[in-house]
């Protein structure tokens, strides 16, 4: 007030005709001048201010569930059939849960930025047919059919991921369809080529030593032959969780997954991380393919739609929401053990195969409530 | 400064803003006012670079630009607050900060967030309109509504360095959350900064605002300053002038029992 007054009596400042109720009107001239602090606590709130509390510090971190499940399973399956736990059992264990696990970790980090792909299981088939046709039947060298089958497996993700970004449909369906073409494709088209349906004999394309070096090499620890593609599995989700947390990249897609709307408004380029997304999940696929392919040389048609939807049990399991937003890379690694644990145990306990996938359903289950109560509950975030 | 001259958008065939025409000066509020649809949400889009125009030109201190991003708008020092506020819920404070402009460091294959400077940004650029004691390792979906938006205010102020576009929530606000956009676009103000307010009450338009910019089907139905209205004026402008006429005089033609009111 006392501020307005020398402007209002100077017949000076009249004179500036508009300017004077411009610049003389400024009854919030002490707010102006720097910004003072607002009481934030006056600010409406619903409900009880957040408390911190043990349950809220366990549901930040969804990757729990897949930790706990797999202390369960560990637990029944080590008094039941012990044998799961020595050196070979522990090596076919991993084994499995390295494949599981590198599906695992792309399908989750898709599912972070708000997509879904059940294509991955066919691209598995189908790069890995294609490695073998052109090295069986087509005598190429390994290496140039490798290559050959990544770039098909690339384009395939370009694909998928134009057809999303292009026309807005759900994942869900555009993948389908995709899967759908690429596996009738490929089942259909490799006895036509390869006269089988199934292709071997591949050690003798040229250059199988170093590929096999790289993709179906094993190590013997204590009487159990471990794979590589354990250490590809790791490197899988090590990266993959640098990707997400520690980059640019991973703060996109996190964003895009949570809020796609807010995404598009602060500039992230969501078609461009899309794209790049399912090219991951492309990739992650040939590599499936190419490590089940090496260590057998041999591949045959069998139906694979339905391991795409192992890798997205596996990634819930470990904690990245169907809804996209939030996720976490160790998470479905420990999804895809749990996995495999499970699935080794029932076969050396004899039981009917189809009783695991009965559990794992309930397992999914579980795992779909939790992430619900992830999202509602969310109010510490250990890895930000 | 920034001019638009002539600038038009087209959703389709159905132009959303046509031919606008408006100089926003630094230092100065301009308060855009208009019913649903008069075409101010296209405005904002097309000053934060969400939308290209199709005619026309967007000046930036004279000199035409067009925004591929929004990203390259924030970039050119011009930051929006949108209706929506855009924070994505389950991340936490700092990473919705800093979203769309992550501070990085080490050469790229390797290239990562710079986690510390991101946090240390966030605090500063909360401390700056005033809100202290927020964890920047807290998920937002756990701030309260009102915290949400200094959230989203903080951050344009932070990145605006030569205009803050603010677009108004359509739902009713509370007097706390209007003196903070308040205190937003007048510290804006003071800084020199264009400031755009898209807002639905025109109270507090004449409050705050130095100009008036009505919008009416995608064009410019009224360019007034502080001088030439009162908030009164404001107010009926803003309730449909002639239209609201129209509609009662029609109403007590067809129901006679609605006497004259």
């Amino acid at each position: 007030m006392v501020r307005r007054r020398p402007s209002a009596l100077a017949p000076a400042s009249l004179t500036r005709g508009r300017s004077w109720t411009l610049e003389s009107f400024q009854p919030e001239e002490a707010l102006l001048r720097s910004f003072a602090p607002v009481s934030v606590d006056r600010l409406p709130s619903r409900g009880t201010p957040p408390r911190r509390r043990l349950l809220d510090g366990v549901l930040a971190r969804p990757g729990l569930a897949a930790v706990l499940g797999l202390l369960v399973v560990v637990l029944l399956f080590g008094l039941r059939v012990p044998d799961l736990f020595s050196p070979a059992g522990l090596a076919a264990v991993l084994d499995s849960a390295a494949l599981l696990g590198i599906g695992g970790v792309a399908v989750g980090l898709l599912l972070v930025g708000g997509h879904f792909d059940l294509s991955i299981g066919t691209v598995t088939l189908s790069s890995a047919v294609l490695t073998a046709v052109l090295a069986g039947p087509g005598e190429w060298g390994i290496w140039p059919a490798l290559l050959t089958s990544l770039a098909a497996a690339l384009a395939v993700g370009l694909v998928n991921g134009w057809l999303v970004v292009r026309t807005g449909l759900p994942s869900f369906l555009v993948t389908l369809a995709t899967a759908l073409v690429l596996q009738g494709t490929t089942l259909s088209a490799l006895p036509l080529v390869a006269g089988a349906p199934r292709i071997s004999g591949l050690d003798a394309a040229p250059g199988w030593s170093s590929a096999s070096a790289v993709f179906g090499a094993t190590a013997e620890v204590g009487g159990g032959v471990f794979p590589v593609s354990v250490l590809w599995w790791l490197a899988a989700t090590a990266g993959a969780g640098w990707l997400l947390w520690r980059t640019r990249f991973g703060n996109e897609v996190l964003a895009m997954g949570g809020s796609r709307r807010a995404a598009r408004e602060l500039g992230v380029p969501v078609r461009r991380t899309t794209l790049v997304l399912y090219v991951l999940t492309a990739t992650a696929g040939w590599l499936i393919g190419t490590l089940a392919l090496v260590p057998a040389a041999s591949v045959g048609a069998t139906p694979t739609l339905v391991t795409a939807i192992d890798y997205v049990v596996v990634a819930v399991i470990g904690g990245c929401l169907l809804t996209g937003g939030f996720g976490s890379m160790a998470g479905a690694a420990a999804g895809a053990l749990l996995y495999a644990v499970a699935r080794e145990g029932v076969e050396l306990a004899g039981w009917d195969q189809r009783w695991s996938q009965a559990a794992l359903g309930v397992l999914l289950l579980v795992a779909l409530l939790v992430g619900g109560a992830v999202r509602g509950r969310l109010r510490a975030a250990p890895r930000s | 400064m920034l001019e638009l001259r002539g600038l038009t958008v087209r959703h389709g065939s159905v132009p959303a803003l046509d031919r606008v025409g408006v100089t926003l000066e630094g230092g100065r509020i301009t308060c855009v006012l208009g019913e649903n649809g008069s075409g101010k949400s296209t405005l904002v889009s097309v000053l934060s670079g969400l939308r290209r125009h199709d005619e026309g030109e967007l000046l930036l201190d004279g000199v035409p630009v067009r925004f591929p991003s929004p990203r390259a708008a924030r970039a050119a020092g011009i930051a929006t607050v949108w209706q929506d506020l855009a924070v994505a819920p389950l991340l936490s404070v700092w990473r919705n900060l800093c979203l769309g402009a992550e501070p990085t460091r080490g050469a790229w294959p390797l290239r990562r967030l710079d986690v510390d400077a991101a946090r240390e940004t966030t605090v500063r650029a909360l401390e700056r309109i005033g809100v202290t004691g927020v964890d920047p390792d807290q998920p937002v979906n756990s701030l309260r509504p009102g915290l949400r938006q200094s959230l989203a205010i903080a951050r344009a102020v932070h990145y605006g360095a030569r205009a803050l576009v603010l677009d108004e929530p359509t739902e009713p606000m509370t007097i706390a959350q209007h003196t903070l956009v308040g205190q937003a676009v007048l510290g804006a103000r003071a800084q020199g900064l264009a400031v755009v307010l898209v807002t639905h009450n025109p109270r507090y338009a004449h409050l705050v605002g130095d100009r008036f910019l009505l919008l009416a089907r995608g064009q410019v139905a009224g360019d007034l300053t502080r001088a030439d209205v009162d908030s009164d004026d404001l107010t009926r402008l803003m309730a449909g002038g002639e239209e609201l006429t129209a509609l009662t005089t029609r109403l007590q033609e067809l129901h006679p029992e609605l006497g004259d009111r």
